[in-house]
């Protein structure tokens, strides 16, 4: 059979998780960690960052209002998804999903959008004209109160909302890497580490994504990068990516002293048909590559337009080695056969439903709405800078 | 004419036992039993005993249950493999053409230990396919089948990816994951599965564990059986007879 090599079981052949999947677990990514570097301004009084507060929750909304796309896109039945609310398998990992979702989108992160931006949204209720203004008053849900004690009121809220967000931005990754995690019929998937090397490379990701937009919109807008805040977030997105390097390190040094009847097979597996994507794309380019330009970057002085030109390029060559770990786990996790006898191949189809053009679409997606979402509430706080 | 307050009792007695008559005798002719109805789930724990050293490649399993339960081309619901081992076990050869809807071409390597293995569902009691499902659109039945439910099934394919013995499929007319489902129409008619009904040598056989006098009780005592992948823990429910270690 052709692609095939070695012994599948008949049915293996054909992979089941195609490209949609491997996006969600990067979308996902994203909006978990970027809501976890605007946590860091907000609970652990991280200040200089804070030029990368709004644009990290607006960030993580983008991309958490995309995130179910794929997986329906995916289902042979969507128009049946939404039995997964009316009446989940409470034993099934996925059916959480639902409920996870719900609860990160409504409770954690509109709740917080909208309580930052509240006196914003009053304000252009009052001032704006036209169809935007009646866009601002429905936004204000009636309640245009900017008295200083309300204002203290929205400010505790908000607070209490992102200390449950951090625990539910956990929750949001960590469960998707449980999903994998949790399937013992696949060793590839199937380890305990697998939610938190989730939850670390998510939020290397989302860090790395905020900083690209925050550096991108600050020249489209002609404004001058806040340089302690781009210093502070590398610092940030070194140590998380240190970390996340060092769980993958210990899990593949597990595996390997371990050497249980999976590992032959894996290992081929890694040095044949994942090389490119796992060896040098994942951990050369997209991890020891970004790991070494910010090691420089903590270690020795360079000027500004230097470090920010090693941050561009340590965040994208993260964003590609995030995009890498999430296909070789999700892919990688289905070339091999469960008799350990044999590999498939998996070629993506262009413009097929679950092809390479959908794909892109939905990776496009995000921008557009993080484009119209700035436009709505605008993060710009420079205003603010200037009257303080 | 008049009509008297005893003559409105009588006509309404008479009324209520006609109408209770009439509704009495509509209802048995709605509950009349059908032919299977004397099935009871709770009396019955299927499974399936495979004699490896009756097995002979012929195919001709994985063409009744192709024919019985329209498996499209391709996919399958039982499938055979022939394992070729040497003394070097890590690494046996072992094909499965077509699944051997077709048999085996002859070995190409005499002298060497070969045997045929079939495979299908193993119906485990505690299925990881069952347990993954988002909305429990494939279950257990009470007498020990897994099932899918294809009206309520949302092909999320998660089922797939939990069958640690590549059992399941995704139905590519109905969008669905689909598999063996160890002929429940047939079987719970008093037939056996068509794969059963159609091996020459006997080599499977379908059991019914909860019947004290099924000779699964006596086979289970008498020979060295083995599960697939017993390491999995998923109480599965196809015995194999005299399995080589190799198999996996």
């Amino acid at each position: 059979m052709s692609g095939v090599e070695g012994f599948m079981y008949p049915n293996e052949v054909e992979l089941q998780w195609s490209l949609l999947i491997v996006l969600y677990p990067y979308i996902t990514g994203l909006v978990a960690g970027a809501f976890i570097l605007a946590s860091l301004e907000r609970v652990f009084k991280v200040e200089a960052v804070k030029p990368t507060y709004r644009l990290a929750l607006l960030t993580a909304l983008a991309f958490l209002l995309v995130a179910p796309l794929p997986l329906q896109l995916h289902l042979g039945h969507p128009e049946r998804s939404f039995e997964m609310y009316l009446t989940p398998h409470r034993s099934s990992a996925m059916a959480m999903f639902g409920f996870v979702y719900l609860w990160y989108l409504t409770v954690v992160l509109l709740l917080e959008i909208w309580l930052e931006y509240r006196p914003d949204i009053v304000r252009f209720a009052q001032t704006r004209t036209g169809v935007t203004r009646w866009i601002y008053k429905a936004l204000t849900l009636g309640s245009e109160n900017l008295s200083p004690s309300s204002l203290r009121i929205d400010d505790r809220v908000g607070y209490v909302v992102t200390v449950i967000g951090i625990p539910s931005a956990f929750l949001l990754h960590g469960y998707v890497g449980f999903i994998f995690g949790s399937v013992k019929a696949n060793p590839w998937w199937s380890t305990p580490l697998m939610p938190v090397v989730f939850l670390f490379s998510a939020m290397t990701s989302g860090i790395a994504a905020v900083l690209v937009l925050y550096v991108i919109s600050m020249k489209l807008r002609k404004t001058p990068i806040d340089m302690r805040c781009l210093d502070t977030v590398a610092k940030y997105l070194f140590y998380t990516f240190v970390i996340d390097f060092s769980l993958e390190m210990l899990d593949l040094v597990q595996r390997t002293y371990e050497a249980d009847e999976s590992f032959r097979s894996l290992d081929f597996m890694v040095h044949t048909r994942l090389w490119l994507s796992q060896v040098v794309i994942q951990i050369f380019l997209g991890t020891l590559g970004p790991l070494a330009v910010l090691a420089v970057t903590q270690l020795r002085t360079f000027s500004e337009t230097l470090r920010r030109r090693l941050y561009i390029t340590a965040s994208l060559l993260t964003l590609v080695g995030i995009f890498a770990m999430r296909w070789n786990v999700v892919i990688g996790g289905q070339l091999f056969s469960k008799s350990f006898l044999g590999y498939t191949t998996y070629k993506v189809q262009f413009a097929a439903r679950e092809g390479l053009l959908p794909a892109i679409a939905l990776m496009i997606l995000p921008f557009v709405l993080f484009y119209a979402l700035v436009k709505l509430l605008p993060p710009w706080q420079e205003h603010k800078a200037t009257e303080a | 004419m008049e009509m008297t307050r005893r003559d409105l009792l009588s006509q309404c007695s008479k009324l209520l036992v006609l109408t209770a008559t009439a509704a009495r005798a509509l209802e048995q002719a709605g509950n009349a039993p059908a032919p299977g109805d004397t099935y009871h789930m709770a009396d019955h724990w299927w499974g399936m005993i495979i004699d490896i050293d009756k097995c002979i490649g012929c195919g001709n399993c994985v063409r009744a249950c192709s024919q019985e339960n329209q498996v499209p081309a391709g996919y399958f619901r039982t499938w055979v493999e022939r394992y070729q081992v040497t003394e070097d076990r890590d690494h046996p050869l072992v094909e499965s053409p077509d699944g051997a809807i077709n048999g085996f071409p002859p070995t190409t390597r005499p002298g060497v230990k070969s045997f045929f293995v079939p495979k299908l569902c193993n119906h485990c009691a505690d299925s990881p396919c069952t347990q993954v499902c988002p909305v429990g659109a494939t279950f257990i039945s009470p007498d020990g089948v897994v099932l899918i439910d294809p009206e309520y099934c949302l092909g999320c394919r998660y089922c797939i990816q939990a069958c640690p013995y590549g059992c399941r499929y995704y139905h590519p007319e109905k969008d669905i994951a689909d598999k063996c489902t160890l002929c429940y129409h047939r079987i719970t008619k008093g037939l056996t599965t068509a794969c059963c009904e159609a091996c020459p040598t006997g080599a499977r056989q379908l059991v019914d564990l909860k019947n004290p006098k099924d000779p699964v009780h006596a086979f289970l005592r008498d020979h060295k059986v083995q599960v697939l992948k017993p390491q999995m823990a998923t109480g599965a429910k196809i015995f194999y007879n005299d399995l080589d270690g190799s198999v996996r």
